[in-house]
Parts: C-alpha cells; structure tokens; sequence
C-alpha cells in the first residue's frame, strides 16, 4: 500500500526539482506580524497581520526578461488581452530584450497585475497583501512605526510630488528599513493581492466606505488622523487601478507565508507514522 | 483537465478584477456606454477650441445648443515659480491655471480627461459648472495612462472654477489643478475688444520665498494656510515684463478672473481703474457698476468689465498687498494711446501703495547665501538672483521702474554718482524727494535686511547692468556704512 505511494512521491519531486528549481528572485526576510491600524479607519479594531516573509527589493527587468523567456505566453506579442493592456513592458526594447529603457537591475514596470501574479507565482512567491505592504511601509532605518515621524512623511509626499525619472535606478538602490527591506517608498508604486479593498470612490470628498469626517479634503480634524496624507494617497493610487493596467510608475515584489516550504518533503519510507 | 479549470478560473478572476470600479453604495450612476439620446434642439458636434491662459476662446456664434467634445490633459510638470525656483506643477494641458474652456448655456458636454502616463498620481476634475455628483469627480477618476470619459449638460450660464478633487485635494489644488469654463449666457455675453483670462493661486514651499532650487510641496504650510507665493497664473512675473496684458486707450477690456486658491480669498483690484462691471460672484444675475475692489473666494470666480481711459500700466493685483509686492500677486495691463490730460494729467503718480508705511520699515531677513562670491563674475551672477527676489517688484526686471513711483535703476545717473549712497539706500532705506535721470521722485524705499554679502552681490549686479558704471560694491564696504548714521 506505502509502495506506490512513495514510488509517486519519488518521481514526482524527481520531476520537481528537474524542471522546476525556483528560478533566482529576490532575497527575502521575515517580518514579525503585529497589530496596526489602517490609517482610514477610525474607531474600528486594530487590523492583524501575520508572520510572513517579503521580498528584500522589487523585481526587476531581469528577472522578470527570464520569466517570460520560460513561460512565452507572458511575452508583450503574445499576452491575452484580458491579463494586461497595450502599454505591457512597453518600455521594452522587444519580446525578449529589454533595451536602453529598461536596465537589467531597475524595477519592471508596466506589467499588469495578472503578469506580476504569474511571475510571482513561478518562484514560488505571491504578492503580498495591502495590509502586509502597508504594515512594513510604516518602518524606517530607525523603528517598525515611524508612521508619525514628519521627516519620515515628509519625504515620502516629497516623493509622490516629483516627477518619475526618465530611467529607474536599480531596485534596493534606496537605503533598507529595519527589517531590511528596501524601496518601499521613492522607487515604484507597487501591487498588492488586494488592491481592491483599499477603494475609494475616487470623489475624496463624498466616499460611503470612509469617515467623511477624515476625508474630506485629506483634512481630518483629528491630529493622529490628519497626517496620514501618504496613505491616503496610495489608498487613492490603489483605487485608481484595474488588474490589467501596465503603468511606468507600478511594479512589484514578492512575499510568502513563513510555512510553505520551498521543497516538498519526501516522507521517511520506514516511519510508522501515517 | 486540470489546465482548462485553471485557465477558467483566471478567466474568471480577471472579468472580475479587470472590470471592477470604485462605487461603494452611492446613489446609482448612470454608467452606460451607449449613446444619450440627444434632445431636437441639440445639433451638430464640435470640439471645443481650448486656450492657454491668459487667453480666451473667440466668443460662440451659434444661436443653438451643439454637444462639445472637450479634450483635457493632465501633466505633471517642472516649471519656474520665479528666477532660480523651480515647482513640480500638476497642470490640466500644461499650464497654470488649466486650459480655458467656453461652451454655450444648453450644450451637452463630452468630457475626456488624459492623464499622462509619465504622471506619477491619480487625477479627476470637478467643474463647478456640472449638476452632478462631484461635479464630475467620481466619473473623471483617471489613472496615469489612461483617459475616462463624461458627459454633462451645462445648465447654469456663469463663470465657473474646475479642479481636482483626487485626495488630498488641498494638495492637488495647491500644485496647480484649477482652471475656469465659461458657459455663455444664451444671447451671449456684450462685445468688447479684449477678453482675458486671469487666475489666482497660493503655493506652499518647503523653503520660504525666494529660496533658490527645486522647491517641494509643504503640506504644512499648506494646512497653515501660510502660502510663500501668491501668484497670477501660476508663477511670479507671469504677466509682467514682456508678458504683460496688452489693450488700446477707448478699449473695453473683459477680465476672466478666478481663484483657485487652495485657500487664500482674493480682493481682486486694478490700479489706475474701475471695473464698469462686475459679475457680482461670477453669477450672471446681479452685474454691479463701478466697483473698485472685488472680493473673489478661493473656488470662485468673477467677470470684470472696463474701458482703458487713458494711457499708461493698469496694475492688477490681489489688494491684501503684501500678496502682491511681496508674494507675486501682480499683473500688468499695457495701454497704449494718446495721453487724454483732462481725465488724468498724466504727470502726476498714480495711486501708489505703500506695503511699509511712510518710514522704512525694516524686512525679514532673507538668509545667508551658501558660500561667499570669489569674484566679481559670481558676484554679479549671484545678485541677479537676489535682484530677482527682492527688487525686481518694484523696480522690474529690466532696471526701469514705474514711472512717478520707482525710480529706474538703468543708467541711473542718482545711483552712478556716488556709490556710498546707493549702498546706504539698501541699508537703510529711502523716504523722501529725490531726482533720478531728471525725474523726481517722492516715495518709499523699505529697509530690507540683507546681510552684507547679499547687499554688496545686489549692488555689484546693478552696477554692472542696464549701462550702469561697471562698479563692484565689496562686503566690507557694506560692513564699513552699515551702523554708521
């Protein structure tokens, strides 16, 4: 009876781990989990976010030029139109080259959200969720919350207030946070799995889902409140979206549940357990 | 098996995803792709001929309603404030305030509005000329790459303020988001010989004004409502210079004046004349004759009439004078013509508004320069800025002042004749008569307080322009007068 399961077992992470090794992606860290408050959200409970583990930088030209070279239906000629619009990897110079716009170590850009999922998936990664992203963004050098530091607001709606360079620097270019995490801010604007919770009805002054008391205008009367202009504005950028727009400014990184493996375990054939 | 359940089940997800928008229980939107049925009195299509401020579009012809395709842009852009500041600017087609928009009470509006895909933000309008939930907001919410598309009739003849509405909004509005739509009256509006278009907005730096480089947003300030420029159309000097508004003695002049704040009211006035008519709050109900100053809220907008007398500059400015001399909130409107001596005498000096008083006042310091000029070449690069800054105001960038108000400093024969003067004139102001190139003049010149590297950059630049001597004024010949009675 164990015979041919463990003969299935053998052959099958014999056919693993010869086709598909993980192709190299970005390192990733663990991220202790905790409680934190969506910035929107006044008088509900603290939202919870569990142990997960993300990736250090966002993915780059490079890596995402030897998905497609694997995987040829994500290539720009050959997408289905209903996984990304006509601006998917505009930037680059072909199918498979990635040219003078798009240097090999910068973030990729104008992949929609179905292509990031499908690379993320042939690592053996997903996207991580608004919650987690958000969670880790509150950190600087120095803390896991510098969310009420104005230095540290201050130089992100630096950031959402210039213009995009013309050539991206290389991704984990900005300096890590404490977790060691880089480039969540000043880089990229970057997916998340469910950017379609953080929606606003896009008329800031009248949305049904949020306190109109905090949002109107972005001018909350409550001081904790009223300062969380970066969020709200990657609340209204996440709002703006649809899962197969490919924008210049938009890319992504990876994360993972701390228990999924990255090889499947080969159960001891001599073991009594079951 | 399995591949086609998978493949399905994307499918499935992206119909979902790809398709899903943000209305979260709101009233039902209509949202139809199909055709609105247009009424019988509605003909023809056209798009609308946008203009760049501060001009108009030519006044509407037509006697019936026509459904308009209007067109609008929305570019982040890098663009001067004033010399040596640069501002990020969100501009609707590029400039600040947007494109002009004129259509014709009755007309059904398509609306597409482009955001660029180089732009980093969201963006939507809202135009106060809309009946419809947030004037358009919710339905002009655009990613960057992408355009949407609303339609609109316009049923209220005015003048009306857009702007964009994308949280946060003071912050979009603040960098430059606003514009004004004319929606004629039926019969249209009186003929007059010059239409222009003039817009109001206060910015809010991280350094103070005048602090040289690109310059970000400070929500802060924004908040404070504590703006460092106060500005028509966008930048210090846009309708100054060689830029100013141009008419003929006996012209009528129409003025499309807005404000698109975020924050500041505007007393909306031009020096050396009256507006024979004022849209009273840019409504076309109540049109007041003869008024002086007219107070125009941030979000709102007035229409402003009147004939040019005589020759000389008319002085547009917001009267909470400071904006205007010290901030940037002045324009220029040029007449030309023969002088008409009954009605102005054309010798004397048109009202001039003091800022400091009748004794010098003394003005904040304006900070020390980074590193202290080598030679005269930097020196005089280095003045020009602080010239920009601090002088240009009043006696222009081209060293000419006002006649009967701010002597010239071209070729000023007051200023060559002795250089310990001219030095002690900016370290302790000026009051009283004196003759500049044959001219007298009887004003006020503030104590501003510059420190000596600044004085002696801004003297050096002065001399050595606008065929002056070729002097350069040292540090420490600031340092030697400064104290001294």
């Amino acid at each position: 009876m164990k015979l041919p399961k463990t003969i299935l077992l053998f052959f099958g992470s014999c056919l693993l781990a010869g086709a598909a090794e993980p192709a190299a992606s970005s390192p990733m860290v663990s991220i202790e989990g905790g409680s934190y408050r969506r910035p929107l959200e006044k008088g509900k409970k603290d939202r919870r976010v569990a142990d997960f583990r993300m990736d250090v930088r966002q993915v780059t030209n490079a890596e995402f030029l030897a998905f497609v070279t694997d995987h040829p239906k994500w290539r720009r000629s050959r997408i289905n139109k209903l996984f990304a619009d006509q601006a998917y990897l505009s930037k680059w110079k072909s199918d498979t080259e990635l040219g003078p716009d798009a240097p090999p170590g910068a973030p990729v850009v104008c992949v929609s959200w179905f292509a990031a999922r499908a690379y993320l998936k042939s690592v053996g990664k997903r996207l991580p969720t608004v919650d987690e992203w958000e969670f880790v963004a509150r950190a600087d050098s120095d803390s896991r919350d510098a969310s009420h530091d104005p230095e540290f607001k201050a130089k992100i709606l630096s950031w959402y207030a210039s213009l995009n360079p013309e050539r991206l620097p290389d991704a984990g270019t900005p300096e890590a946070n404490i977790y060691g995490v880089s480039g969540l801010h000043g880089l990229v604007w970057e997916w998340t799995s469910n950017f379609v919770s953080a929606m606003t009805s896009g008329e800031a002054r009248s949305d049904g889902t949020l306190a109109p008391q905090q949002f109107c205008g972005g001018g909350g009367s409550d001081s904790l409140q009223a300062t969380q202009y970066a969020s709200f504005m990657r609340m209204a950028f996440r709002s703006s979206l649809k899962g197969t727009y490919c924008l210049p400014g938009l890319g992504f990184r990876g994360a993972k549940d701390p228990k999924t493996p990255k090889t499947p375990k080969i159960p001891n054939t001599n073991s009594t357990k079951p | 098996m399995k591949k086609n359940t998978r493949n399905l089940g994307t499918i499935a997800l992206a119909a979902a995803f790809g398709g899903f928008s943000a209305h979260a229980e709101e009233p039902a939107e209509y949202e139809g792709q199909g055709d609105i049925k247009m009424p019988a009195d509605v003909k023809n299509v056209e798009t609308a001929k946008l203009t760049s401020p501060p001009h108009v579009p030519p006044p509407i012809k037509r006697s019936h309603p026509t459904k308009v395709h209007v067109e609008l842009e929305v570019l982040e852009k890098v663009m001067q404030m004033t010399d040596g500041v640069d501002y990020t600017y969100w501009t609707f087609g590029g400039t600040v305030p947007g494109s002009f928009i004129r259509v014709r009470e009755g007309d059904i509006v398509e609306f597409e509005l482009m955001n660029h895909p180089n732009n980093k933000m969201p963006h939507n309008i809202d135009l106060h000329a809309v009946n419809g939930p947030g004037g358009g907001a919710a339905a002009s919410f655009t990613a960057p790459g992408h355009s949407t598309t609303f339609s609109f009739r316009v049923l209220n003849p005015g003048i009306y303020v857009y702007h964009c509405a994308v949280a946060p909004v003071g912050m979009h509005i603040a960098n430059g988001m606003y514009g004004l739509i004319l929606v004629e009256p039926k019969g249209g509006l009186p003929e007059v010989d010059h239409e222009y278009y003039v817009m109001q907005g206060d910015f809010y730096t991280k350094g103070r004004y005048g602090e040289q480089g690109l310059q970000p947003f400070s929500m802060k300030k924004a908040i404070d409502e504590d703006p460092d420029y106060v500005v028509f159309n966008g930048s210090v000097g846009a309708l100054l210079d060689d830029k100013v508004l141009k008419a003929k003695k006996g012209e009528t002049v129409r003025i499309y004046f807005g404000n698109g704040g975020p924050n500041l009211t505007s007393s909306f006035h031009a020096i050396g004349e009256i507006f024979d008519k004022v849209h009273v709050e840019g409504g076309m109900g109540l049109v007041n004759e003869n008024v002086q100053t007219t107070l125009v809220p941030p979000g709102g907008a007035t229409i402003v009439e009147f004939k040019v007398n005589v020759p000389g500059n008319v002085i547009l400015v917001d009267h909470a004078i400071t904006r205007a001399f010290n901030k940037g909130a002045i324009a220029m409107l040029k007449v030309d013509g023969e002088p008409d001596p009954l009605v102005y005498s054309g010798k004397r000096s048109d009202k001039i508004y003091l800022p400091e008083g009748s004794t010098p006042q003394v003005m904040p310091d304006q900070g020390e320069p980074l590193q202290a000029a080598s030679n005269k070449k930097e020196r005089i690069a280095r003045g020009k800025n602080v010239y920009a800054s601090n002088c240009a105001a009043c006696h222009q960038a081209n060293g000419e002042g006002i006649p009967a108000a701010f002597p010239p400093l071209a070729d000023s024969d007051y200023l060559n004749a002795d250089k310990e003067r001219a030095i002690n004139v900016v370290l302790k102001g000026l009051s009283g008569e004196v003759k500049v190139n044959g001219d007298l003049y009887n004003s006020v010149m503030p104590v501003l307080a510059l420190n000596d590297e600044n004085i002696a950059n801004v003297l050096t630049y002065v001399y050595n322009t606008w065929e002056n001597k070729g002097t350069e004024v040292k540090p420490e010949d600031v340092a030697a007068l400064r104290g001294k009675e």
